[in-house]
């Protein structure tokens, strides 16, 4: 009995990492009133960064093949950052286009790589007998870290200001513009962190498309957690369990396969749903999606 | 920078607008394809080559352009109802189930099975829109709910071809029976290209732009997607109206399906194979029109053209088809970063 606890943590944190990393991303970008939906396009581009260098680089400097990652999603989320903050595009679009962009690109560019093997895999690490990922543990410090930044410090406030009330933030000498760049670049970097793990540590191996839907998820788990990081470590935790679930219950159950495999996308909706219902939209910060323009109303 | 809004804007701008910003975007694609290393003068006169200069590539681009035509008629009058649907995929999907099951298991006299089918196929797609357009009401935003949709058809569709509907005359693949032969639409001559849906496709995208441009409830769905505030003032239900548009555009999106299925594989098959990403492309023949579903008349046999030239990069090039979906993104990323250019004109100086 225990074992089946034990692994199912394991597995949970595993999944869960990549989806609290990239959710976090996603906190930080619409508090400041930016939604980005290309999630999945800059996982894409960073896993692919990450196995790219990690693979030219035979001594296995791993920092260089996460730090290329980063790069690599926050890359992307410039050119959402400058559609959506200075051409003031429709935030929704630009981040579906994104998201193609990052999973075609990724897909076009890493042919090249697909089905080879990564010889430096980053190694798991042992804590008190459970087996996890090094990129776990810096998830949740993270996490915390984001949640006193942005409830305890002048920078998280000036960053939730820019969200909330931008007009107000700007009379206040804010830099709205900027601010919301450097929010839409932190959101793409951790999204790219999101893709390394996948390509570094839990699959250590790059193939078309392996971020699986896993940054949708992320982008509906923001609303699920009420833009809250610390709310965030247990949503990323239940939607891992979800898929120890998936894949624990698939061939020993009547049940057909593909309940299990829709069932993150029907549970995200019931999920939706249950938040919307009870128009609980948590900490939805007042200016999400609206573009910013001085002296409009 | 600053963008100064212009009180009223020539009526050429938005045309010049949306041809500048697609030739940006095809400099962008070229730049990817040097750094994948092709050159982008191959890669582009490969596809158009293959497409407008050969008559097996034309028939290719007509039979992409049917499904693209049809959702995005459909998608244009939802995005004018700012009911933002991605999920015109799965409603495609839902369209093509519905209509393989009548073609496969309702036992009707031959003239009937087609206009059955076809109403069947509008009925799946529309249903599965309205679910997005129910979930809006209990304020979950729709481009995720039609998002998750999508996954949640493509599980349904294979359920159904490798369970109860699985056919008989399998190899290594999984689909369904073959249809019976009265549920077969007719072609053009040795092509794919099945012309009772490309007629259907034209008849209404010009309906529909009569409805949108000449019809109270255009009227009202035009209000209500560009003046929330006045739509309520004046006593517009938005949900009543996005669910009538949810209907609509699903219900066209469900043709396409129905289509795809009963006028070229006569199955149903895997998701992948019933659609290339139609409900994805469509998004941007609609946008590319600028909301108005006549226009699409013209969009959607260009995207048709990057469709159908995106297949023979992978044949000529070898190169993956992902190569479609960086066409779609950066197009699409192109066209609404350029929207304010539409009424604004840009001012070199600080305010």
């Amino acid at each position: 009995m225990d074992n089946v606890f034990v692994e199912a943590l394991v597995r949970a944190l595993a999944v869960g990492t990549p989806l609290l990393l990239a959710c976090l991303g996603a906190v930080i970008n619409e508090r400041a009133g930016i939604v980005n939906l290309g999630v999945e396009g800059m996982m894409a581009v960073g896993a692919l960064a990450a196995f790219a260098v990690a693979s030219a680089s035979p001594d296995a400097n791993l920092w260089l093949a996460v730090g290329a990652a980063m790069l690599a999603g926050a890359a992307l989320s410039a050119l959402h950052a400058f559609a959506t903050v200075t051409l003031r595009a429709n935030q929704f679009v630009s981040g579906l286009a994104l998201a193609l962009l990052g999973t075609g690109a990724a897909g076009l560019l890493g042919k090249r790589y697909e089905g080879l093997p990564l010889f430096n895999k980053v190694p798991d690490w042992t804590l008190g007998g459970l087996t996890i990922s090094p990129f776990t543990v810096p998830a949740l410090l993270l996490a915390l870290g984001l949640a006193f930044f942005l409830n305890s410090t002048r920078p998280g406030l000036t960053l939730r200001s820019v969200g909330e009330n931008p007009a107000a933030a700007d009379v206040l000498g804010v830099n709205v513009g900027l601010i919301r760049v450097l929010a839409v670049l932190a959101g793409g970097a951790l999204a790219g962190l999101a893709g390394a793990f996948l390509a570094l540590s839990y699959r250590a191996s790059w193939a078309d498309n392996m971020t699986a839907g896993l940054g949708w998820i992320a982008v509906a788990l923001v609303i699920f957690v009420g833009w809250r990081p610390l709310r965030a470590v247990w949503g990323s935790l239940f939607f891992g369990v979800l898929y120890y679930l998936q894949f624990r219950l698939q061939g020993n159950s009547p049940v057909p396969p593909e309940v299990f495999s829709a069932m993150p996308f029907v549970l995200v909706l019931v999920v939706l749903a249950v938040a919307g219902r009870r128009g609980q939209q948590g900490d939805a910060p007042a200016a999400l999606g609206i573009p910013y323009l001085r002296g409009e109303r | 920078m600053r963008f100064v809004p212009l009180s009223s804007p020539p009526p050429g701008r938005a045309a010049l607008v949306t041809l500048a910003s697609v030739a940006v975007a095809l400099a962008l694609c070229a730049l990817i394809f040097v750094f994948y290393g092709v050159s982008p003068a191959e890669v582009y006169s490969t596809m158009l080559r293959g497409t407008l200069a050969d008559p097996t590539g034309l028939a290719e681009v007509g039979r992409r352009t049917i499904p693209l035509l049809l959702v995005g008629a459909g998608l244009s009058l939802a995005f004018r109802a700012q009911f933002f649907n991605i999920g015109a995929e799965g409603q495609l999907l839902l369209g093509a189930v519905f209509a393989a099951g009548t073609a496969l298991f309702v036992p009707l006299p031959g003239p009937l099975m087609l206009p059955a089918v076809f109403v069947m196929g509008f009925l799946g797609g529309g249903l599965w829109a309205l679910i997005a357009a129910w979930l809006r009401r209990l304020n979950v935003n729709e481009i995720l709910s039609t998002l998750m949709l999508n996954y949640i058809a493509v599980a349904v569709v294979t359920y159904l071809i490798a369970g109860p509907w699985k056919g008989k005359d399998v190899r290594g693949y999984i689909y369904t029976d073959t249809f019976p032969g009265a549920a077969n639409l007719p072609v053009l001559g040795g092509t794919q290209v099945h012309w009772p849906t490309l007629a259907l496709g034209v008849v209404l995208a010009l309906g529909l732009q009569w409805l949108l441009s000449r019809s109270t409830f255009g009227y009202a769905l035009r209000v209500v997607g560009e003046n929330p505030g006045a739509a309520r003032y004046a006593g517009l239900s938005t949900a009543r109206i996005v669910t009538v548009v949810a209907l609509l555009t699903g219900g066209l999106a469900g043709l396409a399906g129905a289509g795809e299925v009963a006028g070229i594989h006569h199955r149903l098959l895997e998701a992948g194979q019933i659609s290339l990403g139609y409900g994805f492309t469509a998004v941007i023949v609609a946008w590319l029109a600028r909301g108005n579903p006549a226009l699409c008349l013209i969009t959607a046999p260009v995207m048709a053209i990057i469709l159908a030239g995106g297949d023979l990069l992978k044949i000529d090039l070898n190169m993956p088809f992902r190569v479609v979906d960086v066409f779609s993104g950066v197009i699409l990323l192109c066209l609404i970063a350029s929207e304010v250019f539409v009424r604004h004109r840009v001012q070199w100086s600080r305010a």
